[in-house]
């Protein structure tokens, strides 16, 4: 019974996803989305009391293993669903932000016209993530990372129509390969060290999944075998854990928008605004931490590889919030938050407090969620606008999108009082993010590996800029008066699929009453408010109820040598606590006097040199159009041009026709058609062999 | 002075080289050019006979007359080819000869 239920959890999604994507034609719209969005439903309810048990009750981990998938010559992978503390985590964050996305989904997508088409797409993402968090080796998690790539491409190329939705699609494509190959590489040597690619089986079998204490025995697994071989490649000696560390990471990076490898995320906003919430912020770029967490014994050996994570996440958190500060799109501020928040998870994975990094990865999902979708339903509201310099108002029409959107910046902005909510055992009180981000600037305080202080900095600057920039979406889009839209019609936005969308009756109404500087918008309907709610509830209380388990006194149970967990030392000086609290209320006040109290100023500085750095995301497309698009271009030109065309068509083929010609042209000169020359040549011939013979005769006789 | 065979020798190659000579820096006219083998030719068949006398063996002299046919020939049909030849371009100039150029 347990089988069919865990593995019921991973496949409903895929039968919904094909059952709606394959008949599509024949059952309808309606049908497509009442299927899929149950059988997410049936995920979401039967993985709920798995994580339950892992929270209150025992927790059993348990591997089931569906069928072998490749068994050749030493080399084996299975199907296999391995439930652990890990897995449930993601299992719920994974159905519940995908369940709320259907829902919202059937009001948010109410008119257009491939419905069936999109949630076959979103029931496929779900299944290829939850294959992906219940992994036991690392064919399935490629299996899964390639998955959630497919979807992630379909999904944000959804409105094929749309040139830029296309282009964006390929981009977040290509710059993901880049990350694969990496994480591909980091596999063959994970092959190459150990002989096998299953999580690090130890000795006692493979329920536990590193070293540690299996039925109170001690076990070495092979992790440690790891520790002490190296690749050698002439004088460099390459640490195999290092190694492996290093070469995962750059997959990592790739899914999870880390500095370098950042710049398909904000493009990747051209999808729906459900999928940038459910693939684009709470789940698919959230493997990247999941895995570098899955592995934390690994990274745990590796302090170089750690340092790197530490400072690629750190430069990320940073990066990325001062590109938030600048950017007009509602949506593409959310997702430069998402790239920053990620960074926040990876340094916290680098200075090895994994559990602070699955707690972020955990209260984010519920609060970025819901900030994406209280921006689709802003979108909604305003008839597919989406540029925040054309709204202002929005709050009076949308009141309950407004409550949810507030609650979720606070969340955001990490929100709380240090040091008052001892009764509960917990630090302070606060939303969900206090919680996770205020952990994690901790523990990057506290460690003393490679780039941690620097991480602490970072941490800190980001969360002022995450302070302001929340609020300046806050208030530029809820607050002041309406600002409308100078150029065209709004449906100049909106898609060709949306085209013929239904709005004229709302058009109607909306530009019946400009008064009071409102906007002409409408609130949305119930089916895309409650998984507001719902979310909401959960960027409320998440942190709180279950700060004890992943940090807190019971954490040592929960985590049960999942990850390497080691008991913080909670005597960080009263500052560090403070100075979260401290810049947050600072970006605050510094948001209400830029975009409240005086608004000139802020246009002031949109007119400035470093407002155009920061808009224009630090150059960074330019620069890669310049490097890797027109380089490579050059370097084909060059392999064409030179290397191809000049030098083996040169030397081969065309050579030697050239040099042939050449000489038969040089020698039908000697043919010139005159009887006299043929018999000359004749003649001297027959003088030079007449010569011959004569010398050769004379020769011989003697 | 008595007639020796290097005397008969000597007008023999006299007769070639002019022969020769005829072939190559002739350009005017393709009947030269048949004219000078024919001295080429004859210059060979004084050469046969002056040996044959000189050596008293008959065979060099049977072997003029065979010499003195294929010239014979060998003019007949250079001849009707000239003719030939010279209806259909109206000109036998050497230099006008080309036709074979690669």
């Amino acid at each position: 019974m347990q089988f069919s239920t865990d593995a019921l959890i991973v496949l409903a999604p895929l039968f919904a996803a094909a059952f709606a994507g394959l008949l599509q034609r024949y059952i309808g719209d309606k049908v497509a989305m009442a299927v899929t969005t149950a059988s997410v439903g049936l995920s979401l309810a039967l993985s709920w009391p798995i994580f339950l048990d892992f929270v209150w009750g025992e927790g059993h981990v348990r591997v089931i293993e569906l069928f072998r998938f490749i068994d050749v010559a030493g080399f084996s992978s299975t199907w296999s669903i391995r439930i652990d503390t890990m897995s449930a985590i993601m299992l719920v964050v994974v159905n519940t932000v995908s369940f709320l996305v259907h829902v919202y989904s059937i009001g948010y997508m109410a008119e257009d016209p491939h419905r069936a088409r999109f949630f076959s797409y979103l029931s496929f993402f779900t299944f290829a993530m939850l294959a992906l968090v219940t992994a036991n080796d690392f064919l399935q998690l490629f299996f899964g990372w390639e998955g959630v790539g497919v979807a992630s491409y379909l999904l944000i190329g959804f409105w094929f129509q749309k040139r830029s939705a296309n282009d964006a699609a390929i981009k977040a494509f290509v710059v993901n390969r880049i990350g694969d190959f990496g994480f591909a590489l980091g596999i063959m040597a994970c092959f190459t060290f150990l002989g096998t690619i299953k999580f690090f089986p130890t000795a006692a079998g493979d329920l536990a999944l590193f070293a540690g204490s299996v039925n109170g025995v001690e076990v070495a697994g092979q992790i440690e075998r790891l520790a002490h071989q190296a690749l050698v490649l002439g004088d460099l000696v390459l640490p195999a854990a290092e190694l492996t560390a290093f070469l995962l990471f750059i997959g990592a990076m790739g899914k999870s928008a880390q500095f370098f490898l950042h710049v398909w995320l904000p493009d990747a906003m051209e999808g729906p605004t459900p999928v940038s919430a459910l693939i684009h912020a709470a789940t698919m770029v959230t493997a990247g931490v999941f895995m570098v967490c899955r592995l934390g014994e690994l990274y745990h050996i590796a302090p170089l590889a750690s340092g790197f994570v530490t400072i690629v996440g750190a430069t990320t958190a940073l990066f990325a919030a001062t590109v938030g500060l600048a950017q007009n799109d509602i949506k593409r501020v959310v997702a430069y938050s998402t790239c920053s928040q990620l960074g926040y998870m990876f340094f916290a994975a680098g200075v090895g407090a994994y559990n602070a990094a699955m707690f972020h990865l955990f209260t984010h999902a519920f609060f970025k969620a819901l900030l994406f979708l209280g921006a689709g339903s802003v979108i909604h509201g305003l008839h597919h606008e989406q540029d925040m310099r054309y709204m202002g108002g929005v709050r009076k029409p949308m009141p309950i999108t407004w409550a949810m959107m507030t609650i979720g910046t606070f969340a955001l902005i990490g929100f709380g009082i240090p040091g008052i909510g001892a009764l509960f055992g917990l630090p302070g009180l606060g939303f969900a993010g206090f919680y996770s981000k205020d952990a994690i600037i901790e523990a990057a305080y506290g460690s003393h590996g490679i780039g941690a202080q620097f991480a602490f900095w970072c941490g800190v600057g980001a969360a002022l800029l995450t302070s302001f920039y929340s609020w300046r979406l806050a208030f530029m889009t809820f607050e002041g008066k309406f600002r409308p839209n100078p150029h065209a019609h709004h449906d100049d936005h909106v898609t060709g699929a949306h085209a013929d969308h239904g709005h004229d009756d709302h058009h109607q109404d909306a530009h019946a009453k400009p008064a009071d500087g409102a906007a002409p918008a409408h609130e949305s309907p119930w089916i895309m408010l409650a998984p507001l709610i719902v979310l909401a509830i959960g960027a409320v209380l998440a942190g709180a109820v279950f700060y004890p388990y992943f940090l807190g006194h019971h954490a040592g149970e929960f985590w049960d040598h999942v990850i390497p967990f080691h008991e913080g030392h909670h005597d960080f000086p009263t500052w560090v606590l403070w100075a979260p609290l401290i810049v947050t209320v600072t970006g605050f006040l510094l948001a209400i006097v830029f975009y409240l109290w005086k608004p000139g100023a802020s246009k002031a500085m949109a007119k400035g040199p470093v407002w155009a750095f920061l808009y224009n995301k630090w150059y960074f497309d330019e620069l890669y159009n310049f490097v890797f698009v027109k380089g490579a271009r050059a370097l084909g030109d060059l392999f064409w041009k030179w290397g191809d065309q000049k030098t083996i068509d040169g030397l081969g083929p065309d050579g030697v026709a050239a040099s042939s010609r050449f000489f038969s042209r040089s020698l039908r000169k000697v043919q010139t058609g005159f009887v006299y020359h043929y018999s000359f040549v004749m003649l001297i011939a027959a003088v030079a062999f007449g010569a011959y013979a004569i010398l050769a005769s004379i020769g011989g006789g003697q | 002075m008595e007639i020796t065979l290097a005397h008969y020798l000597f007008v023999a190659a006299a007769l070639f080289t002019i022969g020769v000579f005829g072939i190559f820096v002739n350009r005017k006219n393709v009947i030269i050019i048949l004219m000078s083998i024919e001295l080429v030719l004859l210059a060979v068949n004084i050469n046969l006979v002056a040996f044959s006398a000189y050596l008293q063996n008959l065979e060099g002299q049977i072997f003029a007359m065979l010499v003195l046919t294929v010239a014979a020939a060998e003019a007949a049909v250079g001849l009707a080819i000239l003719v030939t030849y010279f209806r259909n371009r109206g000109n036998i100039a050497v230099e006008d000869i080309n036709q074979m150029r690669g």
